[in-house]
């Protein structure tokens, strides 16, 4: 079972974890199109992501940088230590 | 086609060529390029060729023909969905494939065996209510089965001891089944006959845009000019759409299976359950291939996991139990390109003369003839037949979605 690190609570079986999809900022206005593609289109990268997660038994919500390509964690931490742009 | 195989049996003359030519040099210069050699690809190739006399095309693969999706399915060929859009879409595909042995002249191995489908809640016994209904009025063949005809269909089946008791099913008679590489040499060779080019280890690099309109791409081997281009690559959709700078509302997500050791024959209809997320079907050979849900995350890679094979070895087993000493002899994942509604993205893109076939997620093989002829048709006459325009694009800025996220044994 591929073990998954939680901030909170180390590392977890994946399937004690959900995804959650890309960190990205909502349109500051309210336009249509900037809000349809905010809401269906993805940027799917092949490469390193920052995505939320969550570790459900815990209901810990985190945000997770790994590589979709090698299928590996690189990095997890908290939201409150996101980057002061990706808030 | 008895006489001409009995014919061809008693001649003397054999093909004595190769079935498929590969061309040597890259030119510089087609009516269309299509990136993808795939089913996909090569069939949107051999239709512009052979119903729309566009001959100056050429295939782009960057491995080899039908080594990515189209050689990493279960091989299911249906027509059993719930919205009339892919009702319509599928019903046509499933009789291009009926037809496609006799039409290329070569062995798709395609047989009818129909497809069964098991409930085991009260909720998919209701969306199999909806989907029998719908598929009749639209000339499907779909009806609901009870356990007396679930039996017979299928003897071998564990009906009755089951953890998940069994309440219902859907039967589809036109469900069917083929040798997925075929379909790619088929169509492959269908569509070089015809003039066509594919060029194999050939990676696309770019996109060559000029004042919104697409003119070409640049591959390892030079750019090449092009009046239309064509993206077919599943699984790797987002990357290449990106190229042209289009954003589409797709995740990559990993697909698994596997296949058992031969039996002796015992399973003639596909399988399916869509509360254990389990298809299984037996092969020509004996074989059984089993598939399963797709993958908890998004990923860009091939690689396979223990826990979903033992996810897919236990529900095999709820349905049948006397497999438990079999081996499993072969396991792979393709990479499913899934949008928001399951549904695929055929058609017009935001770039003049770009054409996109992306987004068929987990039903991209059964789909194959069916996108091909219609992408065909869309780019020779420069406008989209009405069969793809619920698949169009901007339906994810008018929100006019069609969901088919209940039509199949994966959980979208």
């Amino acid at each position: 079972m591929k073990l998954i690190p939680c901030p909170v609570n180390g590392l977890r079986n994946a399937t004690e974890f959900a995804c959650l999809g890309e960190v990205r900022l909502a349109p500051g206005a309210a336009e249509d199109n900037a809000w349809a593609a905010y809401v269906w289109d993805r940027e799917n990268s092949a490469g390193v992501v920052r995505e939320w997660w969550c570790h459900l038994p815990s209901t810990t919500w985190f945000i997770a940088e790994r590589d979709t390509v090698a299928d590996k964690f690189l990095k997890t931490y908290l939201a409150v230590d996101l980057p002061e742009d990706m808030r | 086609m008895p006489f001409g195989l009995l014919r061809y049996a008693l001649g003397s003359r054999y093909p004595a060529g190769p079935d498929l030519v590969w061309p040597a040099a890259l030119g510089s210069t087609y009516d269309v390029v299509i990136i993808g050699g795939g089913g996909h690809g090569l069939a949107t190739a051999y239709y512009l060729a052979k119903e729309w006399g566009i001959r100056r095309v050429c295939v782009l693969e960057r491995g080899y023909i039908g080594g990515g999706n189209t050689g990493r399915n279960t091989a299911v060929i249906r027509s059993n969905y719930s919205t009339p859009a892919a009702i319509r879409f599928h019903k046509e595909s499933v009789e291009l494939y009926r037809r496609l042995p006799a039409e290329l002249g070569f062995n798709l191995m395609y047989t009818r065996r129909g497809q069964l489908n098991l409930a085991h809640s009260e909720a998919s016994l209701r969306s199999f209510r909806l989907r029998a209904e719908s598929n009749k009025f639209y000339g499907v063949r779909s009806e609901m089965v009870d356990l007396k005809q679930i039996r017979s269909i299928a003897p071998a089946l564990n009906v009755d001891r089951h953890r998940f008791p069994i309440l219902g099913g859907l039967w589809h008679e036109d469900g069917g089944t083929g040798r997925h590489d075929a379909v790619a040499w088929g169509y492959a060779r269908g569509a070089m006959r015809r003039g066509v080019e594919v060029h194999q280890r050939t990676a696309v690099t770019g996109i060559v845009i000029e004042n919104d309109r697409a003119v070409g791409v640049e591959t390892e081997r030079g750019t090449v000019r092009a009046g239309h281009v064509v993206q077919a690559v599943a699984g790797r959709s987002s990357t290449v759409a990106r190229w042209a700078g289009i954003t589409l509302p797709i995740r990559s997500i990993p697909l698994q299976a596997m296949v058992t050791q031969p039996l002796k024959p015992f399973l003639d209809p596909m399988v399916s359950s869509a509360d254990l997320h389990t298809y299984i079907q037996q092969t020509a050979r004996g074989e059984l291939v089993i598939g399963g849900n797709i993958d908890a995350y998004d990923l860009h890679t091939t690689r396979v996991t223990l826990d979903v094979k033992e996810e897919m070895a236990a529900h095999t087993l709820e349905l049948f139990p006397f497999l438990a000493n079999v081996r499993v002899m072969r396991q792979w994942a393709g990479i499913a390109d899934v949008t928001p509604d399951a549904s695929p993205i055929l058609g017009e893109s935001p770039v003049r003369n770009y054409w996109l076939d992306a987004g068929c997620g987990t039903w991209g093989f059964k789909a194959t003839p069916a996108t091909g002829k219609y992408l065909a048709q869309a780019i020779a006459i420069g406008k989209v037949p009405e069969i793809l325009h619920a698949y169009r694009l901007d339906r994810f800025r008018t929100f006019d979605l069609v969901n088919e996220m209940g039509s199949s044994a994966i959980a979208h």
